[in-house]
């Protein structure tokens, strides 16, 4: 199956087209926000973190911005730090990918000059984009990302099984899909350990499991009110295990071929598991620095997240979400629970608009302006 | 034909979910696995999505969906009476009551 898209220099394929303003920490953001305000069509991507983080936590930051301006969805990127070192080190690592990168860092200039430096290039760089031509590419050279959320037990009996459909056929043409959400796998991370390629992988992922399930019993803290949340308990979802059952169907038959640190981009073709938070936000902003395209979310009472430069595709089949949150749902399966269609045709559905949404279609999640940009943080900063 | 009041994942399993908001009566499920059709009579509301016991449960015993364990009952819970966090809690999260 062939599709419209991006083709960029690294051969990746991407499905938008942007050009992204991008601060290495929090008190960056102003600068790249200020340009985003004066060259309209460039995107500001503010978050929180970016200081006095150390060793592991630090790389992860590191992983994330980088990733996020390598995303084939990016045509290319300014990059604007406090100093020079680390906004040089990001900048080099965005610039592997072969697509225009610029740095600049603030200091010994101040927000005024460097705004004014930064908005030049980005002006020329929107420009430049803007003769990027989308092209015939395959649909399996597209790295999706899946992950539900506000799950409840519609997830399990509708949106989840409609989205393995897709994974499935994904993977069969040759594709690749991440998924994730460790500690959310809780009561069926056996069946996952089960279908893990080989020994060496299965290994690796009993290992980030355990670890995630050790880190949160470690706290002490009562889980009962956070997993399952309380908006899967009032979806009607009673357990941990209740909702991994659920969370699961969603990834389908294929193999596990490998489990992956966050944020680092897969190496085999095929369904990849990722070492994750299952917080929405977290979790497609880890997806798209891992440089995944296009997110499909089962959702059964409304979750409404977004990502700045992946598109993330929401599915339901609760009836009641799909009625009283139209505008945040692409993809009604609702029909599956009154048993009107079946799982292939759910699947076809879905498959066909995300197509669509490949070949440009905004989602529900772009409209409404939802550009969540979530850093995983694995520790407190120095 | 109107759709199914209840799904219920697996022959086997101990509960069935609601599809759309159920009030006590004389009710059809379908098992989505074999496509049979049964019947449970339901003794109270059952809210869409949420899951109503299809036999009696004893205290302290596993709660199958999916045909397998979801947790352990709190209490004995009898047929057609709503099962939720009430009256069942994880296996998993064992330090946390």
């Amino acid at each position: 199956m062939s599709l419209h898209a991006y083709r960029r220099q690294d051969g990746t394929v991407g499905i938008r087209n942007h050009v992204v303003m991008l601060p290495v920490d929090d008190i960056s953001n102003a600068v790249c926000e200020h340009v985003a305000q004066v060259i309209p069509g460039t995107l500001a991507l503010p978050h929180h973190f970016g200081r006095l983080q150390y060793g592991p936590d630090l790389d992860l930051t590191f992983r994330t911005l980088i990733g996020t301006g390598a995303n084939p969805n990016v045509a290319a990127a300014v990059v604007v730090g406090i100093e020079p070192t680390w906004t040089e080190k990001v900048a080099e690592g965005i610039a592997a990918t072969g697509k225009p990168v610029e740095a600049f860092s603030i200091e010994r200039h101040g927000d005024l000059a460097i705004t004014s430096a930064a908005a030049r290039v980005a002006q020329r760089m929107l420009q430049d984009a803007t003769e990027l031509h989308r092209e015939v590419v395959e649909r399996r050279e597209l790295l999706l990302s899946i992950k539900c959320g506000e799950s409840d037990t519609t997830t399990g009996l509708g949106s989840c099984p409609t989205v393995a459909e897709v994974v499935d056929r994904h993977v069969a043409e040759g594709g690749t899909v991440i998924f994730g959400e460790t500690s959310e796998l809780t009561g069926a991370e056996n069946l996952i350990a089960d279908r893990c390629v080989d020994d060496e992988v299965r290994r690796r992922f009993q290992s980030m499991y355990d670890g995630y399930i050790a880190e949160i019993e470690a706290s002490g803290a009562n889980l009962l009110g956070s997993q399952p949340t309380q908006g899967n308990i009032r979806g009607g979802l009673s357990t941990i295990e209740e909702k991994a059952l659920g969370n699961i169907a969603k990834t389908g038959t294929a193999p596990v071929v490998d489990a992956l640190e966050p944020a680092v981009p897969p190496r085999r073709p095929g369904l990849n598991f990722m070492d994750s938070s299952s917080a929405a936000g977290e979790f497609v902003t880890l997806m798209a620095a891992a440089g995944a395209v296009l997110h499909l979310f089962p959702t059964g009472q409304g979750n409404i997240v977004g990502n700045p430069i992946e598109p993330v595709v929401k599915v339901t089949a609760n009836p009641l979400t799909a009625r009283t949150m139209s505008e945040h749902i692409d993809v009604d399966v609702s029909d599956l629970l009154a048993r009107r269609c079946n799982l292939t045709q759910a699947g076809e559905r879905l498959m066909a608009y995300s197509d669509r949404v490949a070949e440009g279609r905004l989602t529900c999640a772009e409209a409404l302006g939802h550009r969540e940009y979530i850093f995983t943080k694995l520790y407190r900063s120095a | 034909m109107e759709g199914p009041h209840f799904l219920v994942h697996n022959e086997g399993d101990h509960v069935a979910v609601a599809v759309q908001d159920v009030e006590p009566e004389t009710v059809r499920i379908v098992y989505m696995d074999s496509d049979r059709e049964a019947t449970v009579e339901v003794l109270e509301p059952v809210p869409l999505g949420h899951k109503v016991a299809l036999t009696d449960l004893s205290g302290g015993s596993d709660v199958i969906e999916y045909g397998v364990r979801i947790g352990r009952t709190r209490e004995a819970i009898g047929t057609g009476h709503h099962v939720h966090v009430h009256n069942i809690r994880s296996a998993r999260w064992e330090q946390s009551r």
